[in-house]
Order: structure tokens, then C-alpha cells, then sequence
């Protein structure tokens, strides 16, 4: 197995139960695919326009934590890194902080991103919902907002200086 | 974005947009049935709501698999409504910082008097 997954995180397709259909978000955004990487996993950048900041080392196995920006420090969401391979693709699980340690409510979100010329083409997949659950609904409005956010951000760079981006990145560890 | 208007702009394209709202991830099969359309027409129909980036499309094994790219719609939201909903935001946000700085130059102020304070 290579060193970039984390094979033990079992979610809810491994417990049996059933799933419901797949999300499948696709965007272009004109931004390399490190910077729009980058905009995915750094604390600060998520901050900017998520409404909460993601916190993790973003190692296989490591967990992750959808933190409150508004400083209540509250954990929304949680889950583990199970694949990364920066800054191509990232498989991670997601559930509702209260029930994190369930498998069966544990949904999987998968980050694909593409070059191409200019833009970075990113793929956004979430799976392994439960059925009419709070999550699987939530995350039909939730994603395209997100997204659409990170690519004005991204593409406008409204809070962002140049110097954020030459930041050495964590990520890169091999 | 006149992709995005130029799909839109036909019914059985919307009607597929529909279909894949009530069910994500249907294959061409899937999508055929019950429309009175050759396989080409509604192949055609999708090729047209992949190009505007309003289908994505996902590979199982053989099966290609269409799930429903609300993105480019939140462009357009952004374009004509978004506009009214950053100034919201702004003054939201404005409106939080000057309460925040009344609380903090009272004396001790706790986060529950920050929060009255805001009602």
C-alpha cells in the first residue's frame, strides 16, 4: 500500500448499509492547482470563505477538524485523511462532530484537481451519505456555496496578499 | 456563461436537469427512459449540459454517470444577487465590530453581555 493512504478508516459503505447517490461538483478556477490547493486546506484561506476554518496536519490517518470561524472554537464537522496526494487528489472522511466515531455516518469526500492551460479544473465528490440524513441534504446547498466562494477568492484574491501564496507548504512531505 | 443560458434554454434540458435533482448519478439509460427521444437526441442533450459545465460526469467501471453541476448557476446568482448579499454581509460584519468594540471598552464585558447586546 502506498505511504500516502491510510487503509484502516472504514466508512459507510463498509458497514453495509445503504448510500445515497453521489455528489459530483465540478469548477474551473483560474489559479494554479497548488494555489487552489492550497485554498482547500489552509487554515487561514478556509477562513476566509467557509465560515470555518479546517485544522489538520493533513496526514493519511490524521484527523481533521471544520472549526467555527466565529470564534466560539466550536467543531462542526470532523473526520480522517484517508488518501492524500498533493496537489492532485485527497480523499478524507466527513460526519457531524457527535457521531464522528460511527462508521456508518461516516460520508467520504474526495478533492480531484486537474491543470489545464490557466485554470485548474477541481472535482469535488462527496459519498457514502446516509439516505435523507441531516448531512446528505446539508451538503447539497453547502457545496456549491462553498466552492463558488473559494473561486472568487481565489480569482479576485480579495484578502490575500502575493506573499501568502509563496508560503513553503506543509504539504509537501515525501 | 451565454453556455450555461444556451443549455438552459431548451426544455428537455431542463427536464434532465430535473431528473438528475431527484436522483444524482444516472446513467444515459437512465435518463432515456420515459422521454419519447432516441439515445442520440438525449446524448446529445447531455454533451450540450456537460460543455456548459451544468453535468458533471463520473465513471463506473464502463458506466458513465451524470450528476447534476449546479456551479456555473451559482455565477450567475453571484453576478445579479451576490452583489446585494455582500453588502448584507459587510454590514453584518460592521455592525458585529462595532458592537464588539462598545462591549470591550465597557468594563469586563463577558461573552453572554455581548450577547444581549446583540439582540
Amino acid at each position: 500500500m502506498p505511504a500516502n493512504e491510510a487503509t484502516n478508516i472504514e466508512t459507510r459503505a463498509a458497514t453495509g448499509e445503504p448510500c445515497a447517490p453521489d455528489f459530483v461538483y465540478t469548477i474551473f478556477i483560474k489559479a494554479t492547482a497548488e494555489q487552489v490547493w492550497n485554498g482547500l486546506i489552509d487554515r487561514d484561506l478556509t477562513k476566509a470563505y467557509w465560515g470555518h476554518y479546517n485544522e489538520s496536519d493533513w496526514k493519511p490517518g490524521s484527523r481533521w477538524d471544520h472549526v467555527r470561524s466565529d470564534g466560539s472554537g466550536k467543531i462542526d464537522t470532523r473526520g480522517r485523511i484517508i488518501a492524500m496526494d498533493p496537489p492532485r487528489k485527497m480523499v478524507w472522511s466527513w460526519a457531524f462532530d457527535s457521531e464522528a466515531e460511527r462508521p456508518e455516518k461516516l460520508s467520504r469526500v474526495t478533492y480531484e484537481l486537474v491543470n489545464l492551460g490557466p485554470d485548474t479544473k477541481l472535482t469535488v465528490t462527496h459519498s457514502e451519505l446516509e439516505p435523507g440524513s441531516p448531512m446528505d441534504i446539508g451538503v447539497r446547498e453547502g457545496w456549491p456555496a462553498v466552492l463558488s466562494n473559494l473561486k472568487s477568492l481565489l480569482e479576485t484574491g480579495a484578502v490575500l496578499s502575493e506573499d501568502q501564496w509563496s508560503e513553503p507548504q506543509q504539504s509537501k512531505q515525501d | 456563461m451565454s453556455d450555461v443560458f444556451a443549455a438552459l434554454a431548451d426544455e428537455t434540458r431542463r427536464e434532465l436537469l430535473d431528473r438528475l435533482f431527484a436522483r444524482n448519478g444516472q446513467s444515459l439509460t437512465d435518463l432515456q427512459s420515459g422521454l419519447a427521444m432516441s439515445r442520440q437526441a438525449v446524448a446529445k442533450h447531455l454533451h450540450i449540459l456537460e460543455t456548459a459545465n451544468l453535468v458533471s460526469v463520473h465513471w463506473q467501471g464502463r458506466e458513465k454517470l451524470h450528476y447534476l453541476n449546479p456551479l456555473p448557476l451559482s455565477d450567475i446568482v453571484h453576478r445579479w444577487v451576490g452583489k446585494f448579499e455582500d453588502a448584507r454581509i459587510a454590514a453584518l460584519t460592521d455592525f458585529k465590530q462595532q458592537i464588539e468594540d462598545a462591549s470591550n471598552s465597557s468594563t469586563n464585558s463577558k461573552p453572554q453581555e455581548k450577547r444581549r447586546a446583540r439582540q
